[in-house]
């Protein structure tokens, strides 16, 4: 008995090969990138959508003035497209992920491994989010060639603009999750968030042509922040003042979004 | 490897599922814990996974607590839930793979599939799979980190007989390798050949714990038989110099229980041999695993309100 222990446990030892959190992540997100291939609805919702939306900003912006809010019709439609990439590629794609792997039992069996929680929703989110961030550059480089877009003249501001806004949109896609119950509801519970992103976080609209009142309101929208950063980079006309209130906003809904996440998320099915 | 102490778990809704339960599990040891669909044995392994926190009491699985020292067991540990939990639109090869990137110490997952035969189906889809098929992927994926505690949550319902049978000489193989196993079941036959020690849980609580012979010794043998016609029960020998320890009647039909099966029933023949009579329907009977289980759930139940089925446990 002893002896069989023993070579039981050297065997162990002799493979020991232990796992990394980065590793463990990147084998989910294997496997999610290829339930996302096989997920024909969810692919053509994520690439193809936005895509196809930014041409209706482009055919409205024409009814618009637009220089007068200081704007060309590039650095209207490429904002509107990364938000529409945020909101269709990366938040709603990862309310239906979550929800059905959560409907599936998936997340209780993965957290039976070793695998931690955090890396469970991150490792699961990584392809969306991935997709996001290709999409997002394509669109850059499709406005770029199409629309006479300038080189953004800050461009650091949109980078951590686009950073900030694709981290945000999973955190709040698992809020989302957390009170959708089925998979069914995860294609309508989604929708309040991008209707109201949509209209209030300056990507149909530029904010400057708003009310005054209604704008500061609709400043402090997740997406708003997101969608200035992205605009601000290109124009360059974000002075350091407001640039650091778009960030402090856009970090403090993903602070509150991870902590309603940890409050509130459900790993498994309700009884 | 496993010590639990007046463990508790309460769910939301204020029902109290386990009830206060003590046991501990040697190392390279099969421990089963037995009962009805119902009687807090799922809601027990899941507090030694580590899955929830307890409402009251202590599991220590390895020296460790499982919920708030998840990362120190995890890479010894495999689990295998009652139900599944695979994506359905993956492929057996690429669910194996993708657990093998999150376990320490993984064998190659070609290996563990071949352990519970499903070398052949790497390439099928989850969704394809049959319900004992699902079953076996989620073993094999237990055992990919050669874990050296194994929990599992009916590791053989939905299998056919042949794939139990399988199943069980795995576990056997495991255990003879040196791995700790707590399993669940309500297959009385499984927990018969498997455990080395076994608890019965019944609405909660322990009802009745020991290797598979003592739980059994401490249940009556049984002998039944219908009585001849012209004759009652008063016609018998005296029973207690039988040593029988009770009867029951009902209709013609009379059961006897005793510790003594051999000396009750030679009583009982020679007196009807020598009275010219055939005992029509004689069934003489050992105590069996069986017999405590049901013994124990009429036992419980006959205190509350609501009686406890126990036809669907037949073994």
């Amino acid at each position: 008995m002893s002896a069989t222990t023993t070579e039981h446990s050297a065997a162990r030892a002799t493979n020991a090969t232990v796992t990394t959190p980065m590793g463990r992540m990147t084998a989910l997100a294997r496997a999610e990138m290829t339930l996302l291939g096989r997920n024909k609805g969810t692919l053509f919702a994520a690439l193809f959508v936005p895509l196809v939306l930014p041409l209706s900003v482009w055919s409205a912006s024409k009814e618009m003035d637009l220089a007068e809010a200081g704007l060309t019709t590039g650095t209207l439609v490429l904002p509107a497209a990364i938000g529409f990439s945020l909101l269709f590629a990366v938040y709603s794609a990862l309310v239906g992920v979550f929800v059905v792997r959560r409907e599936e039992l998936v997340l209780k069996r993965l957290r039976t491994g070793e695998l931690r929680d955090v890396e469970i929703l991150s490792g699961s989110a990584m392809p969306a989010v991935l997709s996001g961030l290709v999409q997002s550059l394509l669109l850059a480089a499709g406005c770029f060639v199409l629309l006479d877009l300038s080189a953004p003249s800050a461009p650091h501001l949109a980078v951590l603009g686009l950073l900030l806004g694709l981290v945000m949109c999973a955190a709040l896609a698992a809020v989302t999750a957390s009170f959708t119950r089925t998979g069914e509801s995860a294609q309508v519970t989604p929708l309040p968030f991008m209707f109201v992103s949509m209209l209030g976080s300056g990507m149909f609209v530029p904010l400057e042509v708003l009310p005054d009142r209604l704008a500061s309101f609709c400043e402090l929208l997740p997406l708003t922040p997101v969608i200035t950063l992205v605009r601000g980079g290109w124009t360059g006309d974000l002075s350091a003042y407001e640039a650091l209130g778009a960030v402090a906003t856009a970090v403090a809904w993903t602070v509150v979004a991870v902590f309603a996440v940890r409050r509130w998320f459900r790993w498994e099915p309700r009884h | 490897m496993i010590e639990v102490t007046d463990l508790r778990r309460v769910y939301g809704g204020g029902f109290e599922a386990v009830r206060g339960i003590d046991f501990s599990v040697r190392r390279g040891e099969v421990f089963a814990l037995l009962g009805t669909n119902g009687a807090g044995k799922t809601s027990t392994v899941e507090l030694l996974e580590g899955l929830a926190a307890p409402a009251g009491g202590r599991v220590r699985v390895l020296g460790h607590d499982p919920y708030t020292e998840r990362a120190a067991i995890r890479p010894r540990t495999g689990v295998m839930l009652q139900e599944g939990g695979f994506p359905s639109e993956l492929t057996v090869a690429e669910t194996a793979r993708m657990w093998a990137g999150c376990v320490s110490g993984a064998r190659p997952p070609a290996e563990v599939l071949a352990m519970v035969g499903l070398e052949n189906k790497a390439d099928t889809r989850v969704k394809q799979l049959s319900g004992g098929q699902r079953r076996r992927l989620d073993l094999a994926l237990a055992l990919l980190g050669d874990p050296e505690v194994l929990f599992l949550d009916e590791p053989s319902t939905g299998l056919d007989a042949e794939g139990r049978r399988d199943t069980w000489e795995l576990v056997s193989a495991l255990r003879d390798g040196g791995t700790t196993v707590l399993l669940t079941t309500h297959y009385l036959e499984e927990a018969e050949n498997l455990a080395d020690r076994l608890a019965i849980m019944h609405e909660g609580r322990i009802a009745a714990t020991g290797t598979p012979a003592e739980v059994t010794a401490a249940q009556p043998s049984r002998i039944s038989f219908e009585l001849p016609t012209g004759y009652f029960v008063g016609d018998l020998p005296p029973l207690d110099e039988l040593g029988v320890g009770g009867h029951e009647i009902d209709g013609r039909m009379v059961r006897l229980r005793t510790h003594e099966l051999q000396r009750a029933a030679t009583g009982l023949l020679m007196w009807a041999g020598q009275a010219g009579v055939e005992l029509r329907r004689l069934d003489v009977r050992s105590a069996s695993l069986e017999e405590a289980f049901l013994g124990i759930a009429k036992e419980a139940s006959a205190g509350t309100a609501e009686g406890t089925t126990t036809k669907e446990y037949a073994a």
